[in-house]
């Protein structure tokens, strides 16, 4: 007889995955829309009762994000800068009912190709941490989703959190997002840009794109290209052929497969420009 | 399977309750069903439309994606809790609520806000409010109330005579704001049926059932098919072309058609897996036409055409032809279809939404072969219907099942049912060639269209009928020939939205004039009012016009245009990614049938203890007529509005108003209770012998007529009842007089029209193809103003519902059956809406009004297009205006 668990500890949690392989959920924002049912159908391990995975912790190697932390959460944080992206997505996600409920883990989880919190966690050099009763793991988020719908988790595993290195958590950073409304929009394209910089030039960027493929990608050729780059000329630096060959937009109801494309470069030039305004 | 239910315990509005249920129930269930608090709405159960909004511990959340378990043991603050609250007295005050289902989202969401934000900004309360969904309003006034909780000035009730005119927040607007108002879904009564139904998963594609009685036996349900309906398994909403069965007999013609319905305890069906429901589909060549008796799927052709237009064209100076295509467009209100049928002796007794409740009652008769007066419709209150609740839809199908079974039955359509199962807008094709002489005045018009009627008839002969009337827009042209065509398809029903195909016509030919003015070198502004229909003009159907408002609204608009051309420039001045621009559209519109007969009648009496009663059964789903057509009675009677008792809608006890649709409850049902207001005091200033001038005054049970010195008391206990239980009353009918359309669509197709122009200013990123609309300025000739703050809300509704059409609504049957890939405007997507309403007075309608509730969607989009157009030199010529093609058509131009 399916049941609904809500364990206030890891090690319950794990223990009710291990037995039951139940549907594990948290703000329920992806999985309440996939059911027309009155309550959410099968064996449920409901992980938002585990004090433990609400937290984002921070020491000098890096940053932890929990998998019970809630959009709603970022936005009260005194986060550093380099997670302004973050922040920016999250105001973004949905609407303010959607970002009191969704989690940054059970957006990565889901799988859209349209996840809002993928591009900014890619630039992050996101890992991701994964708990089972045989013990832990962490993976780099890049390869953790590996296609629409599809993560790399076995059987008994739950993602407990994000872990944001400390080399990651440097520069500063935008979001952005276009969709063909302002609020409660799947995105056609966006973008998350984090640049570092040193005397006045670039000395690292993270720079990707979602929506405009199965999964959102980093443009490590553009990074490259960035680098060296006047921090004032950082648009400029924005080339076309640089970008398009990383992505694999598709055609759909929202926009055209050509036209996702050059929006995604036309909008990390804008947010690159707008780092470069925002000194 | 279901789940063992667990003892939760929570706080609701402060009370502790605990109740036994399954931890993984949605919460807004929970509220509806477990608690009775039935003022938490429900719209879409995905979290996209925000209806459900209650607050957990002090945060808006849907309570649509809140598993009970999430609930427990924490603070829950729903619309029950909210009691007359300056937020909510200001939703009134400001008419933010129109039909009422967004209403407690709002409210709710809106107070959270409040209480974490003081003195909030306008972007502020746009950004708290962005997850709040309102199909009706535009959200101009939602915010404006949110803005404006600390005055507390409702205005005074009108004195006698002075109800017309008066910015009365609307009479039933009280249970909306409370969130009391019953809605289709919101009545259950004890043991209830729960009905779902069974749909047809693609089409064309023929069925056969299997063992259904064994499978109803083994999951303990009934099930009906077209075989258990006794009488004409045909409805449509013109008789004539009757073509739609309430249950399908052996095909379905489109994906989504009902084709069996599944009755039983609520607690069976809902969980019930269909997947084993024994029926074998087989598909059928989707080539084949659609109906047999229509073997080129055309359903019906339009025709208006006078003068010689093809000799116009050839010797016009200048001549701008294009085409423009339009996808299906969804109603999406925020409520989807439900209602309740129950049996009350032999009278078959149906509450539920609905625009046209004696349509619902014939149709629901003549499919399940009951004369009409056994079968009672009880409208419930309607979220949001804009034509496509004109047609019926759950109502044979409980009514079904309520007659078999002899309990009361309930349906609630699931969002995507409703999205996949109702009508929508016609998708058309439209080609025109428009020519002007060298002083740019036109010379002759050709239009041609196909609309995309889908799978059955429904509205598609209006739309076939409108078009060619309305084509011309407001302008006078002497030779004109417009042919519009309704064609069946194995797609979705199209159906009646708001302008009934005129507003797609319109965008051709206002997209077309922009390109006329530029030919001839005149403002485009000038160019429509050089064209401008006159007074004593006659139309393209040869009807001579009296009371034209069109150029008293472009009139209107010279000075904002000139400014906001001024603006744009200045802007433009910098070069830059953005661009500003500006564009203008008319419209006009026919209100009421199209020269068939669609009377109201109204009646209105006094008791014996001095209750003045007005039977109201002009359905109000937003618009205002609960409250309209009462200030037109009061004033005709001269009685304070403050003391009528409003009964109905209910076609027990109401009079026929016909439908809510066509513009037409203000002017028809409007003159309707203005002769009945009239016949009243007609009656009472005879038996008093008092002339025309004298005043009324009602005191309990004695009526006081007043002239001059002169003073009579007619003591209303005193008088015998009449057959219609008063002791004074009147009842009045008025249909529009028309003249029928000969087979060149000549005649009076209408009796009043409408008419209106916007100006739309916007800003595009000619790097993405975004835009934003800035700034609408909209004046609308309304013929006389009866309820200034109503006429606006319509207004700031329709523009919304443009502005959606234009920039972002696609319905793409199978892919978008939900609101979060079928887009409608959000409140950050409204722009500034400045409204000038105008009055030239009909000579027809009621003290001079004219109809106003489909009129202002039509020049939204037409606007923006001309706007975009202005800014980037970017021809959009199919719609939506979506960033890709916007874009792309900037490239094109600029090549």
């Amino acid at each position: 007889m399916p049941s609904y668990h809500r364990p206030a500890s890891l090690d319950d949690a794990l223990n009710v995955l291990a037995e039951t392989g139940a549907q594990v959920a948290a703000g329920c924002t992806d999985l309440f829309p996939a059911t027309e049912a009155r309550a959410l159908p099968g064996q449920i391990l409901d992980i938002t009762g585990i004090a433990d995975l609400r937290a984002i912790e921070r020491n000098e190697d890096g940053m932890r994000i929990g998998a019970g932390v809630r959009w709603r959460d970022m936005l009260r944080g005194d986060l550093p800068r380099a997670l302004d992206m973050l922040v920016e997505a999250a105001r973004e996600v949905g609407s303010t009912q959607i970002q009191a409920a969704g989690t940054l883990v059970g957006n990565i989880c889901n799988a859209s190709p349209a996840a809002d919190g993928m591009p900014c966690l890619l630039a992050l050099d996101a890992e991701v941490e994964i708990a089972s009763l045989d013990g832990s793991r962490h993976m780099p988020l890049s390869d953790f989703v590996t296609g629409p719908r599809r993560i790399a988790l076995r059987p008994g595993e739950l993602v407990t959190g994000f872990w944001l290195p400390a080399a990651a958590l440097a520069g500063r950073s935008r979001f952005r997002k276009l969709g063909a409304r302002r609020y409660l929009v799947i995105s056609i394209a966006m973008v998350a840009v984090r640049i570092v910089e040193k005397a006045g030039k670039v000395s690292r960027a993270a720079l990707s794109v979602g929506a405009c493929g199965p999964v959102a990608t980093r443009l490590a050729a553009q990074e490259a290209a960035l680098v060296g780059c006047p921090v004032g000329q950082m648009a400029r630096a924005v080339r076309n052929d640089l970008i398009l060959p990383a992505l694999a937009p598709l055609d759909d109801i929202r926009a055209d497969a050509a036209y996702r494309g050059t929006a995604a470069a036309e909008l990390v030039r804008q947010a690159l420009a707008d780092l470069e305004h925002a000194g | 399977m279901n789940r063992p239910l667990e003892t939760l315990s929570l706080s609701v509005n402060g009370n502790q309750v605990s109740l036994p249920a399954d931890p993984a129930r949605r919460l807004s269930e929970v509220l509806r069903d477990g608690l009775g608090l039935r003022g938490t709405k429900v719209g879409c159960d995905a979290g996209d439309c925000g209806a459900c909004t209650v607050l957990l511990d002090g945060v808006p959340v849907c309570a649509c994606l809140t598993p009970l378990a999430q609930a427990a043991g924490r603070n829950v603050e729903t619309i029950e809790g909210q009691r007359d609250t300056p937020l909510q007295r200001a939703f009134l005050r400001h008419g933010a609520a129109q039909c009422g289902i967004c209403t407690p989202g709002m409210v709710m969401t809106a107070t959270a806000f409040l209480r974490e934000v003081q003195a909030p900004t306008r972007a502020e309360a746009e950004e708290a409010l962005g997850g709040v969904l309102c199909r009706c309003t535009g959200y101009t006034k939602i915010l404006d109330a949110v803005l404006d909780t600390a005055t507390h000035d409702t205005p005074p009730n009108p004195a006698a005579g002075r109800a017309v005119g008066a910015p009365v927040p609307r009479l039933d607007g009280g249970p909306k704001v409370a969130g009391t108002e019953i809605f289709g879904a919101d009545n259950v009564r004890e043991d209830t049926l729960l009905v779902r139904a069974v749909r047809a998963p693609h089409a064309p594609a023929a069925f056969t059932f299997g063992d259904i009685s064994g499978w109803a036996r083994s999951t303990e349900v009934m099930v009906f098919t077209a075989g258990d309906i006794d009488g004409s398994n045909r409805f449509g909403v013109i008789p004539a072309f009757a073509d739609q069965p309430a249950l399908a007999e052996r095909h379905a013609r489109f994906a989504g058609e009902a084709v069996a319905l599944i009755a039983g305890e609520p607690a069976v069906v809902e969980t019930l897996d269909f997947s084993g429901f024994p029926i074998v589909w087989s598909d059928l060549p989707s080539e084949a036409p659609v109906h047999e008796a229509h073997p080129d799927n055309v359903l019906i052709r339009g025709l208006v055409r006078r003068g010689n237009p093809e000799e116009a064209l050839l010797r016009a100076a200048h001549v701008a032809e294009g085409d423009i295509e339009t996808p299906y467009v969804e109603h999406a209100y925020i409520e989807p279809e439900a209602g309740i049928a129950w049996m009350e002796d032999e009278t078959l007794v149906i509450q539920a939404c609905t625009q046209a409740p004696v349509m619902d009652r014939d149709d629901t008769a003549q499919i399940l072969g009951l004369p009409p007066e056994r079968v009672r419709l009880i409208p419930s209150a309607t979220g949001g219907g804009f034509g496509s609740k004109l047609d019926v839809s759950l109502q044979p199908l409980i009514g079904l099942v309520a007659l078999k079974t002899g309990r009361p039955a309930r349906m609630v359509y699931t969002r995507s049912e409703s999205m996949r199962s109702t009508t929508k807008r016609h998708p058309a094709r439209m080609t025109a060639q428009i020519g002007i002489d060298a002083a740019g005045q036109i010379t002759g018009m050709h239009f041609e269209g196909d609309f995309n009627t889908g799978a059955y008839a429904s509205w598609g002969p209006t739309v076939a009928g409108r078009v060619p009337v309305h084509a011309s827009g407001p302008y006078h042209i002497t030779a004109y020939h417009a042919e519009a065509r309704a064609n069946y398809s194995h797609k979705p029903i199209s159906g009646a939205f708001r302008g009934f195909g005129v507003p797609q016509a319109a965008i051709l030919q206002e997209t077309l004039f922009d390109d006329l003015a530029e030919k001839v070198g005149m403002d485009r502004l000038a160019f429509r009012h050089l064209n401008a229909l006159r007074d004593g003009q006659t139309t393209v159907c040869g009807q001579t016009l009296h009371g034209v408002g069109i150029s008293a609204c472009l009139e209107a608009l010279h000075d904002p245009w000139g400014e906001a051309l001024a603006r744009a420039e200045a802007r433009n001045a910098q070069a830059g990614a953005v661009r500003y621009g500006v564009g203008v559209a008319s419209c006009w519109y026919g209100c009421g049938n199209t020269a068939i007969p669609n009377p109201s009648t109204i009646r209105v009496g006094l008791t014996g203890d001095g209750r003045l009663c007005l039977h109201q059964g002009a359905v109000d789903i937003g618009q205002g007529s609960n409250t309209v057509i009462p200030q037109i009675c009061a004033d005709a009677l001269g009685l304070p509005l403050s003391h009528f008792t409003i009964l109905g809608a209910d076609t027990a006890i109401t009079p026929d108003c016909g439908k809510t649709s066509g513009s037409r409850q203000t002017y028809v049902t409007g003159s309707a209770a203005l002769r009945a207001g009239q016949a009243l005091r007609a009656r009472i200033l005879q038996m008093t012998n008092m002339g025309e001038a004298a005043e009324l005054c009602l005191q309990e049970a004695v009526l006081i007529v007043r002239e001059g010195e002169a003073r009579r008391h007619i003591d209303l206990s005193a008088l015998p009842e009449d057959d219609r239980c008063y002791v004074l009353s009147a009842e009045e009918s008025y249909d529009p007089p028309t003249r029928a359309l000969d087979e060149n669509g000549q005649g009076a197709p209408y009796a009043v029209y409408g008419y209106g122009a916007q100006i739309a200013e916007l800003s595009v990123d000619i790097r993405l193809g975004t835009v934003r609309v800035e700034r609408i300025t909209a004046a609308h000739d309304v013929g006389r103003i009866i309820n200034p703050d109503l006429a606006t809300g319509q207004v700031q509704g329709g523009i919304a519902q443009g502005l959606g059409m234009a920039l972002m609504e696609d319905y793409v049957p199978g892919r978008t059956d939900n609101l979060h890939d079928y887009l409608i405007p959000t409140t950050g997507d409204m722009p500034r809406i400045d409204t000038i309403l105008l009055e030239v007075p009909d000579p027809e309608g009621p003290m001079g009004a004219k109809g106003l509730g489909e009129h202002v969607l039509i020049p939204t989009a037409p606007a923006i297009l001309n706007a975009i157009r202005h800014a980037t030199g970017a021809r959009i010529t199919r719609l939506p205006a979506l960033p890709h093609r916007v874009l792309a058509a900037i490239r094109e131009a600029g090549a």
